[in-house]
């Protein structure tokens, strides 16, 4: 077993696109759950919806890249306001099924055969990244970083995500310190307390939806664009529910934490697989095989999500006393 | 009694003292406002009126719809029927964050502390027109900071009148019950309200601090803030109240000056058919004002 | 504190010690050869070409099976269609009807699902030869019919399953994500009893029954309990379910592989005028109303049943009456187990099982429940029929695959206009 290897991997894994996306949808479900209070189980329809937004603009409408991606942002903005003009006023487990039912339609949408002209049916689409590879100003060639050695398409996606994360973070820090923020975390408190203190509090858990929203149509816009193509199968609920992993490992109501907490996580799940088939080939993990070790993956997304919510909600960077369940 | 500017009944009520009776200067007229639950008549005001500039106690025995009734008032409930202004400006139907904004601010009977913001963060959220608070100018600091200043010192003075400002960084989820009360009272005042309505500000609240905060009610009223508030203790609104309004079973059974109205007969029956024990005081003369319950008889 | 968690760690640890005891007994020895993934690295294809009368037909689907994996690929403009897989094995391939434009069938109807055997090679091509559609067109009353029947008897299941969720929520207002998982281990118990062990289905299913009550119990008394007692909220009580679920998944993944189980090969076909169905159909909706009039009659006429109704309108005030209410949330765990476990198991018999058949079911038995009422065992039976009745009429008017959707889409709608279901009572919410 070659122990120098996994971690270099797990290195690698710790800021692939993947974990890209994975962290800008953490911090949009920051805002929506860690800083308003909202549950959204459907966070992996608004990732969705902004891949799909960005795709269909530039395969069917023909739009250029920029506008493109404005698309898929404002799709994601209509589809809070679908979602959350309804059933903002709702209780917050009623909210979570609507979210989780939500998604899961979309989902049937893009699958079904009737509209697979739009969107590609359940094989997708894949003709659209030729304008974000074109735009890469990196020269071609490799590059070696010691952990891994990048070719200059992979860097510059990596370029792209990672800068979208720290953008996206620096606003997010900006809006958190700021009066509009604390209105947040008064709702996320007791909204009935905020309203009577004079505030819309339907607008702001409003706004909070379409701010989170927005975070994680950019991650999958990154997603798809990293992979040059976009197909339903990817967005279930277990990858929202691995969002959520994310989320309440780094800490729900901080805004280091979804980043930190997505690169631990990978990590971590990188590095067990990784030991797990090392102890698989050495014939000490009898009852497993080689494939099983892929199904360990999702074993160890719900079991970190069990144990994070029982022993600490706050999660790692997060204070034990900010982080609420109002249940 | 207690308030020695205490003006006098003709200088508050219009004509004959009794349920639903006119006011010299109301601050807020509600006009058969009725709410059901099911079957169940929770509220049933046909008239009443709140003097502006006084402390007025809503009292009754527990179910009488006391708090439903604030609720209703403040948008935080829908009536089945019924109109109320505040202000002469129309109120049925609207959000409770809009009645806030029209500065008649409530507080809430389970005290709501923002329990995970700290004490300081809670009274600066009760501040009204914040430009921080719209979400493209709470990108750009210098455009709200002054006003967060003003209303960081405002806080201040508030947290010191209120003998919190030692626990100006800490959570409010660490303070105890009664500074929780305290804290909700404050905070209500950073929007300089109108109108406060305090929904039994003194339960669970221990002895010692009850005494502050009966003077910060009366503060209050001196500053200039009209006060509504719903009690249980008959002592406490006979020592603080200007007007006294009784309800029971959802109606106004009774209202008047607070020495006169513990004397009503309708006040004691309806306590008296809650709870046997409540003191009134003395128990004796007639009832001065007529009530609706006994009319309907 | 601190000992209550390590309890919980405890108890959780010698659980998942206890089951992979119970699965490296029963299931070690039956798990299929392991399927290793392509070892050169090429990219492993299921593909096909469908033609009619040597025209390529594009948008026709098919439903690959197998080994983990359950996905549909169409074909293109060329009738061309391909999925790409990650493991090797043996797939199975069904092309879905529905799909075909008007008139045109299989050429061997019988002949809707073939095997692609990925096992020695690394592209497996599976083709469907077609012609003139040689099915019946129904007329439009006797698809009704069929419909409500096929509706029905998908409600009837639905509502066996459903009112576990519904007396979990009731009693503990736990939303139970985990509650899927219930109804495949309901349905691959079966299969490893019935049909790798050879006993027959009755003591199968007996076995199955028992051992699902068992699970009832064991998931009250080692986590929902310890977790009731922390005083968890419910919304992290919530999260942790959705946790659980996924853990139960993978499981069921490791010790019973992906693929689709057949439960019963005997079908003995059974004509009611219009409607083509089988025994044990029959024999399963059957069943259905004799568990829900189980049910039934167990929460209206016995005391233990009135005392769980009374917990669910009203805890505190159910113990103060000397209701022992952890006693009864035991008991409606164990119920919710058993009667669960029974909704696979004639969910597997009817529609074949794989590790993902309850998470697929999940969102139409909460559905279900929101419908009827959240908490109320009647209301989720009517929840689950009415469900039943959409998913399969709205097959009339929306493409097939669309049949789910139409379902949650009711969900959202309910909630949205009657969140307290359509036979619950109006209160005020949040």
């Amino acid at each position: 077993m070659d122990i120098l290897n996994i971690f270099k991997l797990a290195l690698g894994e710790m800021l692939s696109p993947t974990t890209i996306t994975f962290v800008l949808c953490a911090l949009g479900l920051a805002v929506h759950f860690g800083f308003t209070g909202l549950l959204n189980f459907g966070q992996a329809a608004f990732a969705a919806v902004g891949a799909y937004g960005m795709v269909i603009s530039i395969d069917t409408l023909k739009l250029p890249l920029f506008l493109a991606v404005l698309m898929g942002i404002l799709c994601s903005v209509i589809f809070a306001l679908i979602l959350g003009i309804p059933t903002l006023r709702l209780r917050a487990d009623y909210l979570a099924i609507v979210t989780i039912a939500t998604a899961e339609v979309f989902r049937y949408f893009m699958t079904t055969i009737g509209f697979s002209k739009v969107t590609g049916g359940s094989n997708g689409l894949s003709q659209f990244g030729s304008e974000f590879w074109a735009m890469n100003p990196i020269p071609a060639g490799n590059y070696n970083f010691g952990f891994a050695t990048y070719r200059a398409d992979q860097l510059y996606v990596l370029m792209v995500g990672w800068g979208a994360v720290i953008i996206g973070a620096l606003i997010l820090r900006l809006l958190m310190r700021s009066p509009w923020g604390r209105v947040l975390k008064g709702i996320r408190e007791d909204e009935d307390a905020v309203r009577s203190l004079g505030k819309n509090v339907f607008f702001y858990k409003l706004q909070a939806l379409i701010i989170g929203g927005v975070f994680a149509s950019i991650g999958g816009m990154i997603f798809v664009l990293n992979l040059s193509n976009v197909q339903p199968q990817v967005w279930t609920t277990n990858f929202t529910f691995t969002i959520w992993s994310v989320l309440l490992l780094g800490g729900a109501a901080t805004i280091l934490g979804p980043i930190a907490g997505g690169m631990i996580f990978i990590a971590l799940i990188s590095i067990t697989q990784g030991l797990m088939s090392g102890l698989v080939d050495m014939g000490l993990l009898p009852f497993l095989t080689q494939p099983d070790i892929a199904q360990i993956r999702l074993l160890l997304i719900g079991l970190s999500l069990m144990l994070l919510v029982i022993f600490r909600p706050q999660g790692l960077f997060g204070n034990k006393k900010e982080t609420q369940f109002n249940g | 009694m207690a308030n020695s500017n205490a003006k006098s009944t003709d200088q508050i009520a219009i004509g004959e003292i009794a349920p639903g009776c006119r006011k010299v200067d109301p601050i807020l007229i509600a006009d058969g406002v009725k709410r059901q639950f099911g079957g169940l008549t929770a509220v049933d005001v046909a008239h009443v009126e709140i003097p502006r500039g006084l402390i007025t106690a809503l009292i009754g025995p527990n179910g009488a719809g006391k708090t439903t009734f604030f609720n209703l008032l403040t948008g935080f409930d829908k009536p089945n029927q019924g109109n109320w202004s505040f202000e002469g400006q129309k109120l049925a139907g609207m959000s409770p964050y809009k009645v806030a904004r029209l500065g008649m601010i409530r507080t809430f009977q389970l005290t709501k502390a923002l329990s995970l913001l700290t004490v300081i963060e809670n009274m600066r959220l009760g501040a009204q027109k914040q430009p921080g608070e719209s979400f493209l100018t709470s990108l750009i600091r210098p455009l709200w900071i002054r006003r967060e200043k003003e209303i960081t010192d405002v806080a201040d003075t508030l947290l010191k009148r209120f003998k919190l400002d030692a626990k100006r960084e800490d959570y409010a989820a660490s303070l105890s019950g009664g500074q929780r009360k305290l804290l909700e009272m404050a905070r209500a005042l950073m929007s300089e309200p109108k109108l406060i309505m305090l929904d039994e500000p003194m339960a669970g609240v221990n002895p010692a601090l009850t005494q502050s905060l009966l003077d910060h009610i009366k503060d209050l009223k001196s500053n200039g803030t009209t006060v509504l508030f719903v009690e249980h203790d008959m002592h406490m609104v006979r020592h603080i109240s200007d007007w006294v309004i009784v309800m029971a079973e959802g109606k106004v059974v009774a209202e008047g000056p607070p020495a006169i109205v513990m004397k009503d007969q309708a006040v004691i029956d309806a306590y008296l058919g809650a709870h046997h024990d409540t003191d009134l005081g003395t128990l004796a003369k007639p009832a001065v004002s007529r009530t609706t319950k006994k009319g309907d008889k | 504190m601190n000992i209550a968690l390590r309890n919980t760690l405890g108890r959780f640890g010698r659980i998942v010690a206890a089951l992979t005891i119970l699965f490296s007994i029963f299931g070690g020895p039956i798990l299929s050869q392991a399927s290793a993934a392509s070892t050169d690295g090429s990219p492993l294809i299921i593909t096909g070409t469908v033609k009619n009368e040597k025209k390529p037909v594009e948008g026709v689907e098919f439903r690959i099976t197998g080994n983990g994996l359950d996905e549909i690929a169409t074909s293109n403009a060329e009738g061309k269609w391909l999925l790409e897989v990650e493991k090797k094995g043996i797939y199975e391939v069904e092309i879905l009807l529905e799909s075909l434009p008007k008139g045109v069938g299989l050429r061997d109807p019988e002949a809707n699902i073939r095997e692609a055997n990925l096992n020695a090679t690394n592209t497996a091509a599976v083709l469907f030869p077609l012609g003139k559609d040689t099915r019946v067109v129904q007329p439009i009353g006797d698809q009704i019919i069929i419909r409500l029947f096929a509706g029905l008897n998908l409600g009837l299941l639905l509502a066996v399953a459903a009112i576990g969720i519904s007396l979990i929520f009731g009693t503990t207002g736990l939303n139970n994500f985990a509650h899927g998982e219930m109804v495949t281990f309901g349905a691959l118990f079966t299969w490893l009893f019935h049909v790798e062990l050879k006993m027959p289905l009755l003591v199968a299913a007996a076995i199955t029954i028992v051992l699902s009550a068992g699970f009832g119990w064991l998931q009250d008394s080692a986590l929902w309990k310890p977790l009731r007692k922390r005083r968890l909220g419910l919304n992290q009580i919530m999260i942790v379910s959705i946790g659980l679920s996924i853990i139960l998944r993978q499981l069921f993944i490791l010790f019973f592989e992906g693929d689709t189980k057949v439960l019963s090969s005997e079908y003995e076909k059974v004509v009611l005028g219009p409607i083509n169905t089988t025994s044990s159909s029959l024999v399963s909706m059957g069943l259905s109303v004799a568990a829900l009039a189980f049910v039934a009659w167990f929460l209206t006429r016995t005391r233990i049943g009135k005392a769980a109704r009374a917990v669910s309108d009203n805890a505190a005030l159910a113990a103060a009456t000397g209701i022992n209410v952890e006693r009864i949330i035991r008991i409606v765990w164990v119920m919710a187990g058993a009667l669960t476990g029974l909704a696979g198991i004639l969910y597997g018999l009817q529609f074949q099982a794989n590790y993902l058949l309850g998470a697929q079911i999940l969102l139409l038995l909460f559905a279900a429940v929101t419908l009827g009422g959240l908490g109320k065992a009647l209301g989720a039976t009517v929840g689950a029929i009415i469900i039943g009745f959409v998913v399969e009429l709205s097959a009339l008017v929306i493409p097939i695959d669309l049949k789910y959707a139409a379902a949650l889409i009711i969900l959202i709608v309910v909630l949205l206009v009657r969140p307290q279901g359509v036979l619950g009572k109006k209160q005020r919410i949040g």
